[in-house]
């Protein structure tokens, strides 16, 4: 900003100020305090009462007592090797998901991207639609075309395409098929804005210097869309890694993903302080690549984009 | 062959190179262009086009936006396949080859140059695609980067680089494979009007250094007058006059050329008197008798188009003595003073506008001929071009 800009800019630059204090509130209120309170519980013991833990800070008549914390939660979270099977079980659901997410996006946004503006706008609105449907009946909507006795099963018997219905719900597979339907607009939406941005002249520039089209694609087209992978990656995994709904819904026993286990250990052990250390574990975990993200975008502005 | 000296491309260098036409005239053409055709969607943008270029020719297309100048270039690139004709390139059918087949390279108008690489990288892209040995790759473009005075920025990426020096990179880019044909769009389009004026000598020395064919596409003519060894003006898609830059500005062939390159006073006429060579015209917008010479055949009664340069009318307030001059009279209307020359524009009784532009030779504050003036305008009988409608 130029020095002109900035006192011209002062008044619109205080309502600004003003405008962007509000969200930044609401945040603090709605995520940064609900956090800390878990953080707080993460430190506590369990005990059967209402609330079942123990306080943080002890007061008695006297005053202040002292503070009571306990790294016992997250020890035994360490030590039983049930949770670290969970927390690598659910990564990697959430690996394969974003990875199937990228591979089934990143030619769909290519190809919505290489359309006439006209023909984007319906396409982008097709992929944008399902949103418009609750999240929720979306994934039971699921269980009635996955059921043993529903519509794919029907339709395939029917056809005489199989004699036995396929195992298609409660497994791995149908966890897949649901995050990968979620969360597909999520890789599409930032891989179409990358890529529709892209100069067409980079494309024929590379061709015209030697490269075949899988060598355009490799040089130009892919590293030029990597703030889109990126973004679309991050987008989908940070959400698919703590996903509740989808594991609960369409899969089976077998199915380990952190965010059912966070749910039993709240609601059927009724050990508050451990699962909250499940969920400061999980937000440390997702810290880690978001961090990274933004250093790696820093250093692409730094490098004049 | 590149050969580049130590002293190559640099500034203030005296420019070296024939006033018109090429080095080695004879021999076949570099690319031979048989009557293409490209349609879009059923419309003609190049229409039935055929032109030869020599080798180590810079050879100038030139033409308004639309004319299907680019297009005509993207398929000698390779990028747009011709609907019908030929395209050989060195006498080879390049028509349907891919564009990393051909010895051909392109300067983009954006540059097109790849921001995710440094400007050695951007110069070392074609090589490394044509699987040239690392050594080899970077002797060669030290080499290049040197000839465009851009070794100290070779570090660098695109974003960080003037536009000057952008498109310094993007020519270093085009040329480092030694192309046969090195085609340019709009290579000066980017640039501000002083770059664009150093840059065009320093392009023209560079293509003589280098020997290689150079053909640029431009819509503006004083582009193509001063780079071009020869020019081929486009309109709608056909070609409607090829030529050195001297013919096409003297000699234009038809009413299109003559209107486009350059100022023109165009006057409708009817022949009256056929002597020879030499033409009389009835020209009613004018009410005037005027002279003409034309080596093309008129017979008294056709219609012709009379055409002459606003330089190359005289203007004075007494009337000149001058025999085998064309003299009008009229007043001066309106007037520009630009410092070197002056532009006028003179109303004759008919109510015709004429331009006449004229050098300031005597350093004076006040001008001979102002606004209002009667004044005589007469140019040379020799001077007036004879276009068939």
């Amino acid at each position: 900003m130029t020095a002109e800009e900035a006192t011209s800019g002062t008044n619109t630059g205080r309502w600004l100020h003003r405008a962007v204090l509000l969200p930044y509130l609401w945040l603090l209120l709605f995520f940064l305090a609900p956090f800390l309170i878990i953080l707080k519980i993460s430190f506590a013991e369990p005990i059967v009462a209402q609330p079942p833990f123990t306080p943080l800070l002890e007061w008695s008549e006297q005053g202040f007592e002292g503070v009571t914390a306990t790294f016992e939660n997250y020890t035994f979270l360490f030590q039983d090797g049930y949770y670290g099977i969970i927390y690598l079980a659910s990564l990697k659901m959430a690996a394969i998901g974003t990875l199937l997410c990228l591979l089934l996006g990143y030619p769909m946004a290519y190809y919505i991207a290489r359309q006439s503006p006209r023909r984007r706008e319906i396409l982008l609105l097709a992929v944008i639609l399902p949103f418009w449907i609750s999240f929720l009946l979306r994934v039971y909507a699921w269980i009635g075309l996955l059921n043993t006795r529903g519509v794919i099963n029907d339709a395939l018997l029917w056809l005489g395409v199989i004699d036995q219905p396929l195992e298609l719900l409660y497994n791995d597979f149908a966890v897949y098929l649901g995050i990968v339907y979620s969360y597909l607009p999520f890789m599409i939406l930032p891989l179409y804005a990358t890529l529709e941005r892209l100069d067409l002249d980079l494309l024929d520039a590379a061709a015209d210097l030697g490269a075949k089209r899988w060598q355009v694609f490799l040089d130009v087209t892919l590293p030029l869309s990597m703030p889109g992978i990126i973004g679309g990656c991050l987008l989908v995994f940070i959400p698919a890694v703590g996903e509740f709904v989808i594991p609960a819904l369409l899969g089976g026993a077998d199915t380990l993903m952190i965010g059912r286990v966070l749910w039993d250990e709240f609601f059927i052990s009724r050990d508050w302080p451990v699962a909250s250390a499940v969920s400061i574990v999980l937000v440390l975990l997702l810290v880690a690549p978001i961090i990274w993200f933004q250093h790696i975008q820093s250093r692409e502005q730094e490098a004049g984009r | 062959m590149m050969r580049v000296g130590n002293n190559g491309w640099v500034q203030g260098e005296p420019l070296v190179r024939p006033s018109n036409g090429t080095r080695e005239r004879p021999g076949p053409p570099l690319v031979r262009i048989e009557e293409v055709t490209k349609r879009f969607n059923g419309v003609a943008a190049v229409d039935r086009v055929s032109l030869d270029i020599q080798r180590g020719e810079l050879f100038a297309i030139l033409g308004s936006s639309g004319c299907g100048k680019t297009t005509l270039l993207r398929m000698m690139a390779g990028f747009e396949q011709p609907t019908s004709g030929r395209i050989l390139i060195d006498g080879v059918d390049m028509t349907h080859v891919p564009p990393y087949e051909r010895p051909v390279n392109l300067m983009f108008q954006s540059y097109a140059l790849f921001p995710h690489m440094t400007v050695t990288q951007n110069v070392a892209y074609g090589l490394k695609k044509e699987r040239v040995a690392a050594a080899e790759i970077k002797a060669r473009v030290a080499e290049m980067l040197a000839l465009v005075r851009l070794e100290a920025l070779a570090d660098r990426r695109p974003a960080r680089l003037s536009g000057g020096e952008q498109q310094r990179v993007a020519l270093a880019r085009a040329l480092i494979k030694r192309p046969k044909l090195l085609l340019l769009d709009e290579p000066l389009a980017a640039l501000d009007k002083k770059l664009r004026e150093h840059t065009q000598f320093e392009l023209a020395n560079l293509q003589y250094q280098l020997g290689t064919t150079f053909v640029v596409v431009t819509h503006d003519q004083d582009e193509a007058m001063t780079l071009a060894c020869r020019i081929a003006v486009m309109e709608q898609g056909r070609i409607a006059q090829v030529g050195t830059p001297g013919e096409v500005y003297e000699y234009p062939t038809n009413r299109f050329v003559a209107d486009f390159v350059g100022n023109i006073n165009l006057i409708e006429g009817r022949v009256t008197h056929v002597e020879g060579a030499r033409l009389k015209l009835h020209c009613e917008s004018i009410g005037a008798e005027l002279t003409a010479l034309s080596e093309e055949s008129f017979a008294p009664g056709g219609a012709a188009c009379l055409a002459v340069r606003p330089e190359k009318i005289m203007i004075s307030r007494s009337r000149p003595e001058a025999p085998n001059h064309n003299v009008l009279k009229g007043v001066v209307w309106d007037l520009g003073y630009f410092g070197d020359q002056s532009l006028y524009r003179v109303r004759l009784p008919s109510g015709a506008v004429m331009q006449v532009s004229a050098q300031n030779l005597r350093r004076s504050a006040s001008l001979t001929v102002e606004w209002d003036d009667e004044v005589y305008l007469s140019w040379d009988v020799a001077s007036t071009i004879v276009l068939r409608e």
